[in-house]
Formats: structure tokens, sequence, C-alpha cells
């Protein structure tokens, strides 16, 4: 079925179709379409699911945990301030392995009070256990959804997902969405399997009782393996949903004009697009150059990275959230993969909503070529603001 | 370059730790389940059962459930597991328990 849905509503469609049991939710711009749409479809029936009202996102994280650890696939979703409230909550069901999927609509953190989209937010919780994933477009938004329950639930995973999308960039944009049919859906995604336990009346457990220091060290262990694991489940089910939809979008990274570039730029979102454009008049313009847009932060495309950027002659990397006092936080996580085999140039934009058009990337794009091939062994330093009416670039 | 993946045969190691990890982070109640916790006492009950009504008070206020008692019995308390909080002294009614350090 095709339709023109907005990233928000695209979200609870994929939520219906997964056939999610338990919701629990606390509203929070931009993400309160889903679950608005979500209260209306279990109202209407139309989805036959618990719905829990809670007083916090923190307690809706806890909710959904305790269905969760009780054997019901769930879901919530939440934005800036909210994903803070839940910060404490995202490392008991990372650390349970209960795999819930959460989509966070990502929004700028005040003060200053701004509703509009950066990565600041969805980037606080990299290091909880969460796979985290970013979407480029609607289509994809949906899809992502419901392969998270896919790789979540597999029992070689088995932690929870989140799927990050860009607030009112994708969460209310209306764009044109191939729906798979419910029948398709269940062929694909079978009912959640009871793991990786589940706590029912009547049969008395403890999740994570105090014990030996070593115990902890140990499940930690667990966890990072799982992590490993998942890099090759997150394939294998993009290839699979492939197989289904038609749509395969290449794993942990998607390879944008990358395989004979002389400089790639790393990127993620929806401001991703702009950068395909700006790729393409350069490519037009005789520059050699790609994107490696990177689709899940977690577990990390290392393997990729590598592969296209040790190659290159020089890497940008543009970032919507910035480490104070360290720089941008993809191009940290990138150039400590590179270990300075690559020179790379770290950007921060877009920051609280600021746009950039394509137009602006072309620019950036050039300079940073200009920069590199007027002295080879430069030294970027420094990371680079593009601030809106006069700053560094 | 190959993408290689560092843990080579996931399906049967994704398995092991699932339930590595379970029986690790999973526990039952059952006495004692946290250790030997009598060691952890500082003054121990003492009751005096001349004095004692059979109320069954300490049983009752217990935190840690190891004061057995039935109606028209005496109490008696695991020392294995009682911590010494003191709380059967505090709330009996005619204080038939003491708490005595231990050791002496």
């Amino acid at each position: 079925m095709r339709k023109v849905l907005i990233g928000n509503v695209a979200i609870a469609e994929a939520v219906k179709l997964a056939r999610v049991e338990v919701i629990s939710a606390y509203p929070i711009t931009p993400q309160t379409i889903i679950v608005e749409k979500l209260a209306e479809m279990v109202d209407s029936g139309e989805l036959n699911a618990k719905y829990i009202r809670v007083d916090s996102e923190h307690s809706a994280l806890a909710a959904v945990y305790g269905a969760s650890a009780g054997g019901s696939r769930v879901f919530t979703a939440t934005s800036s301030h909210g994903l803070l409230y839940m910060y404490e909550m995202l490392w008991w069901i990372a650390n349970s392995r209960l795999p819930v999927v959460m989509s966070v609509v990502t929004r700028s953190l005040g003060p200053p009070w701004n509703i509009h989209t950066d990565h600041q937010d969805a980037l606080t919780i990299r290091d909880a256990g969460w796979i985290i994933g970013f979407a480029e477009n609607v289509q994809e938004v949906f899809d992502m959804t419901l392969q998270a329950y896919k790789i979540s639930e597999d029992k070689r995973v088995l932690l929870p997902s989140i799927i990050a999308l860009d607030g009112f960039i994708l969460s209310h944009t209306a764009e044109p969405l191939e729906i798979p049919s419910q029948s398709e859906v269940d062929g694909w995604l079978p009912p959640r399997e009871p793991l990786p336990f589940v706590m029912k009346p009547g049969e008395s457990f403890a999740v994570g009782n105090l014990g030996p220091d070593e115990v902890t060290m140990e499940l930690r262990w667990y966890i990072w393996r799982a992590m490993e694991r998942a890099k090759k489940i997150i394939e294998d089910v993009d290839k699979e949903y492939g197989e289904l939809t038609g749509r395969e979008y290449g794993g942990l990274t998607e390879k944008y004009r990358v395989d004979d570039a002389d400089y790639i730029v790393l990127g993620m979102g929806s401001w991703s697009g702009d950068m395909k454009e700006a790729i393409d008049v350069l490519r037009d313009e005789g520059y050699k150059v790609g994107l490696l847009r990177i689709r899940y932060v977690r577990p990390f495309p290392m393997e990729d990275i590598l592969k296209y950027c040790v190659p290159a002659k020089a890497v940008l990397v543009y970032d919507r959230a910035v480490s104070m006092g360290y720089g941008g936080i993809l191009a940290g996580e990138a150039s400590s993969i590179l270990r300075g085999k690559t020179p790379l140039k770290s950007v921060v934009a877009g920051l609280g909503g600021v746009d950039m058009r394509s137009e602006e990337f072309v620019d950036s794009i050039k300079r940073f070529i200009e920069e590199y091939e007027m002295d080879k062994d430069v030294e970027w330093l420094n990371t680079y603001w593009l601030l809106k009416g006069g700053g560094e670039g | 370059m190959e993408v290689k993946y560092r843990v080579s045969d996931i399906d049967s190691e994704g398995i092991v730790d699932a339930k590595m990890f379970r029986e690790k982070l999973l526990s039952k109640p059952s006495n004692g389940s946290a250790g030997r916790t009598g060691t952890w006492r500082l003054y121990k009950p003492v009751i005096s059962y001349d004095k004692c009504t059979k109320c069954g008070f300490c049983w009752l206020y217990c935190p840690d459930d190891v004061i057995t008692w039935k109606p028209r019995e005496y109490p008696v308390i695991d020392m294995e597991y009682c911590k010494g909080c003191g709380i059967c002294a505090d709330v009996c009614p005619v204080d038939a328990i003491e708490m005595v350090l231990e050791g002496e």
C-alpha cells in the first residue's frame, strides 16, 4: 500500500504492523503525534495493545521495562529532555537485556528553549548498551522501526533499540510511504519468543540481584559480545527485508558514490539527503567525493569506516552534536577508528535546527578539498563551527 | 580491505551467551541468597522466654523473615541470617528481647 504520511504517523503504522502489545509514553514535542496516533489505534480497536498512561518519561520507560520483562512486545517514544529524564531506566533495560524498541525524535536541549532538531539528545545515550539507528527519510524511519524488533529480539542480540529521526524535518513532513501488508509482516516478524526471560505470576525470581563484582563485569562483557554480533544481524535483517520489500539500505552504513571517491563525507540523519545532492553537483564539476552515511551509531560501523576512509585522501565529518571541550561526536568516533591514517576535518553545524542547504554543503565540501589540495600535510586540529551570521568554516 | 567480524560462529556463541547471562542475571529467592547475613550483626537479639507472651509481634515485624513463630508457641530467631537490626527488640510489647553486643 502507498500512502503519504508524516514520520510520526509512519512510526505508529510500523508499531501497529509489529503487533506491539504494550505501549507507554509521556508526550513531548516533536514526538507527541506518534503516541497520540497509537492511542487512537488502541481506542478504535485497530491495534490490540495495552496503553499505559504515566506521569513522566522515567515512568514510561519503567512501565515498558516491566511489560517487556513480562514477555510483551513493547514500544515507547520520546524526545530531548524526555530522553534525558529516562536516562536511568535506559541502563536498567539494556543491562537486563530486554528487547525494548523506542523512537527518539531528535530535538535540541535547552536552554535556550528550542524544539528543533539536532542529534545531541540521542547521542547522550551512546554508551548505555542500546542499538542506535539514525534514519534519513520517512520510509527509512518506518523500515528501521519494523526491523528494530527483528534485530532486538534475535536471540543472538537481545538488546534494546532506538531509532532516531530528525524532529520536524522527518517527524512532521509528509512523504510517500510504501507500507507492507499485515500478512507480509506477520510472515517475516514472528511473535516475540520468551527471551531472555519472562516473569510470570507465581514464579518468583529477581533480576540483577546484588552479587560478586566479577559478575557485573562478566555481564557487561556479554553485552559487548552481543553488540559485536548485532553488526551481522543488522546486515542480515536489512538484506531479508530488502527481499521482502525491495528496499535494502546497506546495513550499518549507506554507501553513496564512495567506490572511487578521493574524499569521503561522513554524516547521518535527514540532512544526508542534502549532502547527496551536494555530492551530485560536485561530481558533475569533477570532484571525486562520496558520502558514507552512518545508519547505526551503535554498534559503530568501524569496518566500513576503515574500508572506505583509509584509501581516501581526506575525510570530512558533519556533526549535528558536539562534545564540549572535545569536538564533533561523530568526528571523534571516526577519528578514533582511523587513528591518523587519513586526515579528518570535523565540522559542527545545524545545532538547534539551524538549516543547512545543499548549496552550503557544496561550498563547505569544496573549501575542505581546496584546503587539502593546497597543503597535503594539513592537520585540522580544530573543530570548525558553521555559525549562521558569521563563524568559522 | 575485507570486512571481518571478530566473532566467527555467532549463532552458537549467541545462544551460549544468552544462557550464561541469564544464569548470572537472574536469582531465585532462597535462604541466604545474599550470603550469611548473620555475620553483619553487631548486636544480637536475646529473648527472655520467661517474659515472652508468645504474641508474635517480633515475627510480624522482622524485615528479613528470620523469626519462626506459630500461635501459642515461642518465637525462635535464625542467627545464621539475623542482621541484628533490633526491630524485634523495639516492637516487643513486654521488653522480652535485649540487644547484646556480640562477643560479650
